[in-house]
């Protein structure tokens, strides 16, 4: 580990923090319907599409409509991912000439992007036409990242109205966010990425005669606008197969640590978004606390760990760090944390191989989605699944002192101490449940690309990526086969809309409550021991789930690493 | 319930035509007026002809060029398209080997690039980067000390001072982005072609 390691860790923790607020505060009066200065001219865009939708924007939904209509938005952009991969061959913009997509391959990448999950079992420039990566993924990139944002503002709405029977509508939320977050900034964002390097051409790959006079046929392709959702949208899903470690997703050390700013931008600017809705920005800053504890203590870990090597290298009298699967110009200090990042916001996109970690450098990416995705988390996923915990923690807390649990002004009940389980539940459920198939069924073992503790770490990191909708890969692991694209696509369907239904219950149930006061009894939940107690829940309900797992894959094979074994 | 229908397909198709047509290729347009370099993949040409991008590494074996990382990209068998061969540098199917820490198969391929490096130079300690594949299997570059190392080789094939390949090298490196970002580096293709153009005077 290095000063200027640190000194660039530190400056994103800064950066981050301090665009927060005024993006929080943008985004507050985007959701609330109110005036922006992007207001004169998207306005009539947005009223257009009204019209044209025949949605009336004064109607508010019940919660169960408003999730009703997220699913059938859902059903619909599968269709359409699904159809477009399926005719890539005979529809246009194919320079490269790619055949249709076999059926479970679609069906898998389908599920993957509407899911905002973006888990790669296709490469992209070997496999799909530049209007598949589009038509069919750069607007799934959009929509699942804005109806991630729309349903965290519903459930910020269950806690900061009283006696309503609806959340908002949901048609509006997902317009005003595609319309008014998140495509004015990929408008910027795209023209520096290109600026930086990254390819925006519809042309055919190049073919050059390099200088020792062999022939080398670079993929290129519309890579900016997508690359610029990608990230922002905490999607994760890459234009090439090496995503964001290609020269040409992420060119340079600034593209890189802008790109890594934008995992973070919204989801870090949501928890202000829920201070100010809910009256008090402090509640958020606390949100945002528990986030920071537990996101730097993984960055420590992993960049500790990176930097140490492993005992492989050390016989050899390597130094300099772990630079397998790296790329130089991003080298230990921006691969480490670009991991880290990219697990705890359930983005996926990565810019270094994490099969080719350290033992404890790729058990915190492992950590960061077991958890849940909730450390800036996907962009509204990260937030909603936060406060899933937090109402946890709060049930916890009324427990020791004898008193119904309180929560900005809301009363903590049976139903929704219930739904919050049951959201919680169902992810090791899912991940620990397929593992358990996936390391002993032959078909799926033969994927493992590792041999020992490494080879059931890949199986492990792919049924919790897909489950935490995160996207990376553990990538030896070969996922294009019929057992894992349909194993893989359950259990992202699964750990989205099991998640939601269950938090957009909440979000009614509260909606529906009385405010009450705080009084000289209320639990304060803007301080230290509320933050706390809200990682020291994460920690202990995450470490009771999935503990012995890790035994088996990361914790062993550091042991047999330090004992000098391979495998 | 019903009146979600007709929002739940006019919406999406024309949040869709927005998002997925008219952004992306609205913003090819931009880009390709404003950065045309850039947008096309920064694409060198020497003579007429294109001898690789800027940005993408390429694969060099002979003595007298400086030789980027080594590559674990791959290609389909040309014999059996069910299996791949290994292909290093393929620009058209990035990748790294996905070995991990306690990979035998990984610590073998080290051994053996390590000690024909050892051969090649054994006044210096060999550097990391030089003998572990990158992650896109494309780096365009290497850190500077693993030019350094090549110095020796590359000057001798070239029947030129050592001195004079140094200089070509120092002019070559790329520091950290305000002193701060990043890794110092050296792109090989631009390298080699400093070299070329030397030789060429």
């Amino acid at each position: 580990m290095t000063m200027i390691g640190w000194i660039q860790i530190i400056l994103f923790c800064v950066i981050i923090v301090s665009l927060t607020k005024p993006l929080g505060g943008y985004m507050t009066r985007v959701f609330n319907g109110e005036r922006t200065f992007l207001s004169p001219v998207l306005r009539p865009i947005e009223a257009g599409i009204y019209w044209i939708s025949g949605v009336d924007e004064r109607r508010e939904q019940h919660w169960l409509t408003y999730t009703v209509a997220m699913l059938l938005f859902h059903v619909g952009g599968f269709l359409i991912i699904y159809g477009v991969m399926r005719l890539q061959a005979v529809l246009p913009f194919n320079p490269a000439g790619q055949g249709a997509v076999v059926e479970d391959l679609s069906f898998n990448t389908a599920i993957s992007f509407i899911t905002n999950t973006n888990w790669q079992n296709y490469g992209g420039e070997s496999t799909i036409s530049y209007l598949v990566q589009m038509l069919g993924l750069t607007h799934q990139n959009f929509l699942s990242a804005a109806t991630g944002i729309a349903l965290a503002v519903a459930l910020i709405r269950g806690f900061s109205r009283a006696s309503m029977r609806t959340v908002g509508n949901f048609w509006v939320d997902v317009t005003r966010t595609t319309l008014y977050v998140l495509l004015p900034i990929c408008v910027v964002y795209t023209l520096f990425l290109v600026w930086q390097g990254i390819p925006q051409t519809l042309g055919p790959y190049v073919e050059a005669t390099t200088l020792e006079g062999a022939k080398q046929t670079i993929a290129v392709g519309p890579v900016a606008s997508q690359v610029a959702i990608k990230m922002l949208g905490t999607n994760g899903g890459g234009f090439f197969n090496a995503n964001a470690a290609h020269p040409f997703e992420n060119p340079t050390a600034l593209s890189n640590f802008v790109q890594m700013l934008s995992i973070f931008l919204i989801g870090a600017g949501l928890t202000n978004v829920f201070g100010r809705m809910v009256g008090n920005q402090r509640q958020g800053w606390a949100i945002l606390a528990v986030m920071g504890v537990l996101f730097v203590a993984g960055v420590t870990v992993t960049y500790w760990a990176e930097a140490n090597g492993t005992s492989t290298l050390h016989a050899l009298g390597l130094a300099g760090g772990n630079m397998e699967g790296k790329e130089v110009r991003f080298g230990i200090v921006a691969s480490s944390l670009f991991a880290v990042i990219t697990t705890a916001a359930s983005c996926g996109a990565v810019n270094a191989m994490h099969d080719s970690f350290t033992a404890l450098g790729g058990m915190i990416p492992l950590i960061n989605m077991q958890l849940g995705e909730i450390i800036i988390g996907g962009v509204g996923a990260g937030l909603y699944g936060m406060l899933l915990f937090v109402v946890l923690a709060i049930f916890v807390a009324g427990l020791m002192v004898g008193r119904t649990p309180e929560y900005v002004g809301k009363k903590i009940e049976a139903r929704e101490v219930k739904m919050a389980m049951l959201a919680i539940l169902v992810l090791p459920l899912m991940y620990l449940g397929w593992t358990a198939v996936g390391v002993v069924y032959p078909a799926a073992v033969a994927s493992m690309a590792n041999a020992g503790p490494h080879g059931f770490t890949e199986v492990l990191y792919a049924f919790t990526s897909a489950t935490g909708n995160n996207g990376s890969a553990f990538a030896g692991l070969t996922g294009n086969t019929f057992f894992y694209n349909l194993t893989l696509a359950s259990a992202m369907f699964v750990g989205r809309f099991f998640m939601i239904v269950p938090a957009m219950a909440i979000a009614g149930s509260l909606a529906a409550k009385k405010s009450v006061p705080p009084s000289a009894g209320t639990f304060p939940t803007t301080g230290g021991l509320f933050v706390g107690l809200v990682v020291g829940v994460i920690l202990i309900i995450g470490g009771l789930t999935f503990f012995p797992a890790l035994a088996l894959g990361p914790i062993v094979e550091q042991l047999a690493m330090n004992a000098g074994q391979v495998f | 319930m019903l009146r979600e229908i007709r929002p739940a397909i006019v919406l999406l198709l024309v949040l869709t035509a927005i998002t997925g047509l008219a952004y992306p290729l609205a913003m090819t347009a931009i880009a390709g007026a404003i950065f045309p370099a850039q947008a096309q993949g920064s694409l060198i040409e020497k003579d007429g002809k294109v001898v690789g991008s800027a940005l993408i590494g390429q694969e060099f074996k002979d003595d007298k060029y400086f030789h980027g990382r080594p590559s674990a990209t791959l290609a389909p068998d040309p014999n059996d398209s069910t299996k791949t061969v290994s292909a290093p540098y393929n620009a058209a199917n990035s990748g790294g080997s996905n070995l991990g820490p306690t990979s035998k198969a990984l610590a073998d391929r080290l051994k053996e690039d390590v000690d024909k490096l050892r051969g090649e130079n054994p006044n210096a300690s060999v550097p990391v980067d030089l003998v572990t594949t990158s992650a896109s299997g494309l780096d365009p570059d290497i850190s500077p000390e693993a030019a350094e190392f090549q110095v020796p080789r590359v000057a001798k094939a070239r029947n030129m001072p050592q001195d004079a390949v140094k200089q070509i090298v120092a002019a070559n490196v790329q520091g950290r982005l305000f002193g701060l970002l990043g890794e110092p580096r050296v792109n090989v293709l631009a390298l080699n072609l400093a070299l070329d153009r030397t030789a060429a005077k």
